[in-house]
């Protein structure tokens, strides 16, 4: 009864060694062509995930753009741009949590976690794959912004330190993304963080200059961690919005670091335990 | 691999969830599975069977107790056990994007085999389990029958001493059931040790050398199928009688010669009878039928079913009753 029903070929034995940051960045690589096997199988969601900034752009540069007062005057484009590079970034939470939080629903997860390979491949493979995403979601950005007027005033260098902050706003995201998508209950329920990510940026310096709001509002918005990245870039750029009073606004730079890397060292290891102790 | 009398054996394994309402943690669990048998560890939802498979696949942490999988410790020597086996999960875990074939050539690369041999290895997989023309097709598309094949097939790229197959049926129709177990009889067949968990007493009935039931995160009982089925003692007479004829009649009838507890099915308006003495007892039941002016439809003997069975030691577990085993 339990005789063999199609002939059996000789199975290959996992036989190679099992150690070594050489096989971690190997695993690394099959899982970051992974993800660039599924943007070639599924490009629809891609795609939008790289225009859909682009029309959030075009609707308040020009539909509210004309109403919004802009710090001493000036285009609003060049007031908008860098806080929606920031808010591109955001975006990119919602990426991240998706791939993650579909992967564990599916059993994807713990089929990675019952191989002897290094978990931390998972991660960096993760890590690598949405990077590139949001970095060329950033350039998308980029050309849209020189195409509408939009320029840097202060020179290539400071203008790259400043593309160099988004990245980094985007790979703190990343960290948080992993665990709020591991803790989350299912794609479904990564529906709550993209309707919040609209009240977290409109509570910012993104749209609208923080000085026109109610004294404690302005306290929040000041303080958001997105504002800080926004007020750091427009004074890598010279761009208008960066000029205001108080230690927040002169340290925007060291205040922009501090908090991205203060979500890293909280998140990172968050991340890592949860991944490590999963228990669904 | 070590060469060890258990492939796999756990030892008073506790597990609580936090917060969990049902009791599907593990309450002292103990199994003991000889290399190269198929053991199959059966009980209803909630029994603690798919908290059992992650324990032993390393995927959660035990609270008290010890186990080991191909004499490597679950605890201590995580990554050693990872090396040794296989798991199919209870849902597909195939990544729904990627076509079969691509899922294949994935997964071989993260067990280590080259490009060139993952290619390879997909390829004699998507033959051996009749996915060849579904081959370039997203695995999210397949039938259930088809991704249940495909995950299989993905756990034994590498051959794994050590398989782990939980609730591999469920939700599929017969046609979809018989594919997978002729795919995980192939692989018995090249002796790997097989721990299969099932709600389908059926299902480990044909497809496991030994049988532990599981209740409330304990093995209430251990054995081959046929020893288990021995417990409720021995063969049962059933008696289906024509409609409008009262079974309440036959019960005195047939009392001589039972071994234990009548049952009454009124949908089936069948009798069946423990009996000890096949066939004196089938002999003894129709003459006295006849005599009695009663013309069953039908007399048949058989063995128990491993539902008896496990209703029998899920009541014998009652207070007050004693246990047979």
């Amino acid at each position: 009864m339990r005789n063999s029903v199609h002939p059996m070929v000789s199975v290959p034995e996992r036989s190679r060694p099992w150690s070594g940051l050489g096989w971690a960045l190997a695993d690394a690589w099959t899982i970051i062509r992974r993800d660039l096997q599924h943007w070639r199988l599924q490009p629809t969601p891609v795609i939008i995930g790289w225009v859909f900034p682009v029309m959030v752009v075009l609707m308040f540069g020009l539909l509210f753009g004309g109403a919004i007062r802009t710090p001493e005057g000036g285009d609003y484009f060049e007031f908008l741009m860098p806080g929606m590079f920031a808010m591109t970034m955001l975006f990119g939470l919602e990426t991240t949590m998706i791939a993650v939080t579909t992967d564990v629903a599916r059993g994807v997860t713990d089929r990675f976690r019952s191989l002897p390979m290094s978990s931390a491949a998972v991660v960096l493979g993760r890590c690598v794959a949405d990077m590139l995403n949001s970095m060329v979601g950033l350039a998308i950005m980029i050309v849209t912004g020189l195409l509408l007027g939009w320029r840097w005033h202060d020179g290539l260098v400071n203008a790259l330190a400043a593309f160099g902050l988004f990245l980094l706003l985007r790979f703190a995201l990343l960290w948080m993304g992993i665990f709020f998508g591991l803790v989350a209950k299912g794609p479904e329920s990564v529906a709550s963080v993209q309707i919040l990510v609209w009240p977290f940026s409109f509570l910012s310096n993104v749209f609208v200059d923080p000085a026109t709001m109610p004294a404690w509002l302005r306290v929040i918005a000041q303080w958001n961690p997105l504002s800080a990245t926004a007020s750091a870039s427009r004074e890598l750029f010279l761009n208008p919005g960066w000029q205001g009073s108080g230690w927040v606004s002169e340290n925007a730079v060291l205040l922009a670091v501090v908090w991205l890397a203060f979500i890293i060292a909280i998140f990172l290891p968050l991340s890592v335990r949860k991944y490590r102790r999963l228990s669904r | 691999m070590k060469n060890v009398e258990f492939a796999i054996a756990a030892h008073g394994v506790r597990k609580q969830y936090a917060g969990a309402v049902e009791g599907a943690g593990l309450n002292g669990f103990d199994l003991a599975v000889r290399t190269g048998s198929v053991c199959g560890l059966l009980g209803p939802n909630g029994a603690g069977k798919t908290t059992a498979i992650k324990i032993l696949s390393t995927l959660l942490e035990l609270d008290a107790g010890q186990a080991s999988v191909a004499g490597f410790d679950v605890t201590t020597q995580a990554r050693q056990v990872r090396e040794k086996i296989g798991l199919v999960g209870q849902y597909a875990a195939v990544d729904e994007i990627l076509t079969g074939r691509q899922n294949l050539v994935m997964f071989g690369q993260l067990n280590h085999l080259s490009h060139r041999q993952a290619q390879q290895r997909a390829d004699e997989l998507l033959e051996q389990f009749a996915l060849v023309d579904a081959a370039k097709i997203p695995a999210g598309k397949y039938s259930g029958g088809m991704r249940r094949r495909l995950d299989l097939a993905v756990s034994l790229i590498v051959s794994p001493p050590v398989l782990f197959v939980d609730e591999p049926t469920t939700g599929l129709d017969p046609a979809g059931r018989r594919e997978v177990w002729a795919a995980i009889r192939s692989r018995v067949a090249s002796g790997v040790t097989v721990l299969l968990t099932t709600q389908y007493l059926e299902e480990a009935d044909q497809l496991a050398d030994q049988i532990a039931m599981l209740k409330a995160g304990q093995v209430i009982a251990e054995g081959t199928p046929d020893e288990l089925k021995a417990t409720v003692g021995g063969d049962w007479l059933d008696i289906t009688l024509s409609p409008g004829v009262d079974p309440g009649v036959v019960a005195p009838i047939v009392q001589p010669v039972a071994s234990g507890d009548i049952r009454i099915d009124p949908e089936l308006n069948r009798v069946s009878v423990p009996v000890k003495e096949r066939t004196r007892a089938l002999v003894t039941v129709a003459t006295a039928l006849a005599a009695a002016g009663l013309e069953p439809e039908d007399i048949s003997l058989r063995r128990p079913t491993l539902d008896e069975v496990f209703l029998h030691l899920t009541d014998s577990q009652q207070p007050g009753t004693e246990s047979s085993l």
